[in-house]
């Protein structure tokens, strides 16, 4: 009996379930626009004809409920915080951080400040850190990137056992 | 006209209210008495030949050696081509001044902000409350012995060890 | 909140919106609370200081060399104007003669500087009116010459170029002959630009007479720059309080002139802005024909210390003039240092021209006076 694999026509493609819903989540990052500071202008030119984001399936949303990557682009100061984890939460599951930027990576140049939150991380859960002042568009294209790699490992039909399972 | 001339007709129509002339500094300045500022002010934005209809800026200085917030206006006039520094004493327990609001409509603004950062009050202001910080924020920052908070909003504002050494 | 009487039988009040901190506009994180009678607003309040970094207070820590980069952030769509306002200020505390070679990178890396700034209010505006294309050719100018300023500094947005005494680094005729390709691929540019957004019918029906601002309330309000001058008045530091070698070049000052609305209205201000990226044009290429050459930088010492003494400086920067007030007391750390901006008292005046236009108009109002949140929160 031939393998099905080889008699199938050429119009028909075989993958697994997480494969084809990985893919279709990490060539579509819709990102929201919440450019603070200097690195928000970096992230408007990496969206530029240039260094394109748009290529890669990223298109900027104004509202987060329309959103899977929330981009922190500049300082986060206290008074920006509170609505920071607000937009966060307001943001649909799946959900994903980049921190672009020494500012919000750790506080940048402005540990001296009275008034800057030193991280994003303090407040929000981050998954890709780009360092930079500001970063380069290829820096940032790089995180996105990264991005999808993580979005191509996780597991939605059958989930991987956590250690106290597998222990048990 | 030029900075000793200025001073020297101030004088005579305002006799004992403006003192301490430094014509050799950088920038010719005058102390004026912090109770007369309002009608120094408007005699110098309103009479032909002075004519300042300009507020370039609104700041202050801390001088806790001398125990005084110095409140400094910079006028300048487009029509004659001159410019002016005054400068008022205040003790700094007990910082209040009349506002200019009246004359210039920009020092709404200014003195706002120096009400946010150095607790200066300015009577008469029409809307004086805090305009950089949150409104729930403890403390006058740019005063010279400003201490910061623990935390703000469950957030908190210490940072690395590494950076202490570079705190003054 | 307001309840009108009701007509009809119908009972209707005032709707408050909260536009912003976060919103798909680019002037940063501003918020307006907008008290709001259907589409006409009755009342519109600023609310700043989401991007207050405490810059002020670090220049009391920081010693005068190091705060050159603080400086950048200050305005960081023209970081190269506050550098310089900083350097000239510091200079003129110590009397610190600047190299004439010096004088001239910084001129040639100030204008480039302003036309990448009005490329980018000039693209918002149009975006923020909602046509979305000659943003992008926008931005498709501005990464030529952040090329050429990674070719000058080595930075594309925070430049750190302009030191005490000079520049940080020469410009090479290699540079230059770029700089030169540049301007002649730019002149044709700004008239494409004229094509797609200044002579649009429906960009000029949305702007013509809105949000007009009158020349005393200008003056009253502390307004400066292109915001000035579309109001007819004609007054640029680079003419009128001249530093660097501003009085040895040859170029005009635009002025608004009611061209399709109103004097003082939301498209001269806009005009002005599209005029000044020619003249800057201009102003480069005379600076690049007399270069001299000699030392970039003067010698200045590694412990900075100014004699004890207080300084105001001016420039004219895009959003008109930033002044650095900075006052020393003759250690290495400076006792005070104040910025003053022209985003800043811009932002005073939106209150009062909001009362009675439409939504749309108030986002018109704000991208014609071009604010910008780092200069207003510092």
């Amino acid at each position: 009996m031939k393998p099905l694999i080889n008699s199938l026509p050429e119009t028909v493609f075989t993958t697994k379930v997480d494969d084809l819903l990985n893919w279709g989540r990490a060539s579509s990052q819709w990102y929201m626009l919440f450019g603070l500071a200097c690195c928000a202008i970096e992230l408007m030119q990496t969206g530029g004809p240039r260094a394109d984001l748009d290529r890669f399936g990223a298109v900027p949303r104004a509202t987060p409920r329309q959103s899977d990557l929330m981009i922190v682009a500049g300082t986060l100061t206290y008074k920006m915080a509170k609505r920071t984890k607000l937009l966060y939460d307001q943001m649909p599951d799946p959900k994903y951080v980049i921190s672009m930027g020494s500012c919000s990576n750790c506080g940048g140049l402005f540990q001296l400040a009275y008034s800057v939150c030193k991280g994003v991380d303090k407040i929000i859960p981050v998954d890709v850190y780009v360092p930079g002042c500001p970063p380069r568009p290829e820096a940032l294209t790089e995180g996105l990137l990264r991005i999808q790699d993580k979005m191509m490992r996780e597991r939605w039909l059958v989930k991987p056992k956590t250690p106290a399972q597998v222990q048990a | 006209m030029n900075a000793q001339e200025l001073y020297a007709s101030l004088e005579k129509l305002f006799p004992g209210k403006v003192s301490n002339f430094k014509g050799e500094a950088m920038e010719p300045c005058l102390n004026v008495d912090s109770g007369s500022i309002v009608e120094i002010c408007r005699f110098l934005r309103n009479a032909p030949g002075y004519r300042f209809e300009v507020l370039s800026d609104l700041t202050a200085l801390d001088w806790p050696k001398e125990e005084k917030i110095q409140i400094v206006y910079h006028l300048y006039s487009y029509s004659q081509r001159h410019q002016i520094v005054l400068k008022a004493d205040l003790p700094r327990d007990h910082p209040t001044i009349a506002t200019v609001e009246e004359i210039w409509k920009v020092a709404n603004w200014f003195e706002r902000e120096v009400y946010d950062l150095f607790g200066v009050i300015f009577e008469g202001h029409s809307d004086l409350r805090r305009i950089m910080l949150p409104e729930d924020w403890v403390g006058f920052p740019l005063r010279k012995d400003y201490v910061e908070q623990e935390e703000y909003d469950g957030i908190s504002t210490q940072r690395a060890p590494l950076v202490e050494k570079l705190l003054r | 909140m307001t309840e009108t009487a009701p007509a009809q039988g119908f009972f209707t009040e005032d709707m408050t919106i909260s536009v912003g901190p976060q919103h798909p506009s680019t002037h940063g994180v501003l918020r307006f609370v907008v008290k709001t009678d259907g589409e006409v607003i009755s009342e519109a309040i600023p609310d700043v200081g989401y991007l207050h970094r405490s810059i002020e207070k670090i220049g009391e820590k920081v010693t005068y060399h190091g705060y050159v980069p603080y400086t950048d952030r200050a305005d960081y769509l023209a970081a190269m104007f506050a550098n310089q306002a900083f350097c000239m200020a510091a200079e003129k505390l110590a009397g610190t003669e600047v190299s004439r070679r010096g004088e001239f990178c910084r001129v040639i890396a100030c204008e480039l500087n302003r036309i990448a700034s009005h490329l980018i209010s000039v693209g918002t505006f149009g975006q923020d009116i909602g046509a979305m294309t000659p943003f992008v050719h926008a931005l498709r100018e501005r990464e030529t010459i952040n090329n050429l300023m990674e070719e000058i500094c080595g930075a594309r947005l925070t430049y750190n170029y302009i030191r005490i005494g000079g520049v940080g680094y020469d410009i090479l005729p290699d540079t230059c002959a770029r700089i030169i390709e540049f301007l002649d691929h730019f002149e044709p540019i700004v008239d494409e630009f004229n094509r797609l957004l200044s002579g649009n019918k429906i960009f000029i029906q949305r702007l013509a007479g809105v949000a007009v601002i009158s020349k005393e309330d200008a003056l009253s309000y502390n307004l400066v720059g292109p915001n000035l001058r579309g109001s007819g008045a004609k007054w640029d530091i680079r003419r009128d309080i001249p530093y660097s070698v501003y009085p040895e070049l040859d170029f005009e000052v635009p002025v608004g002139t009611a061209q399709v609305g109103v004097l003082g209205d939301s498209y001269d201000r806009f005009w002005v802005r599209v005029r000044e990226m020619q003249e800057s044009v201009k102003i480069l290429r005379q600076c690049l024909a007399m270069m001299p050459k000699g030392p970039a930088i003067s010698k200045v010492p590694k412990k900075f210390r100014p004699p004890a003494g207080e300084c105001y400086a001016r420039v004219e920067a895009p959003r008109g003039d930033m002044g650095f007030y900075v006052v020393s007391d003759g250690s290495e750390y400076p006792y005070r240092v104040r910025i003053r901006t022209g985003s800043f008292t811009a932002m005073s005046i939106i209150d009062k021209l909001s009362k009675g236009i439409m939504v749309a108009d108030l986002i018109a109002l704000i991208g014609s006076l071009d604010v910008d949140a780092p200069e207003i929160d510092r």
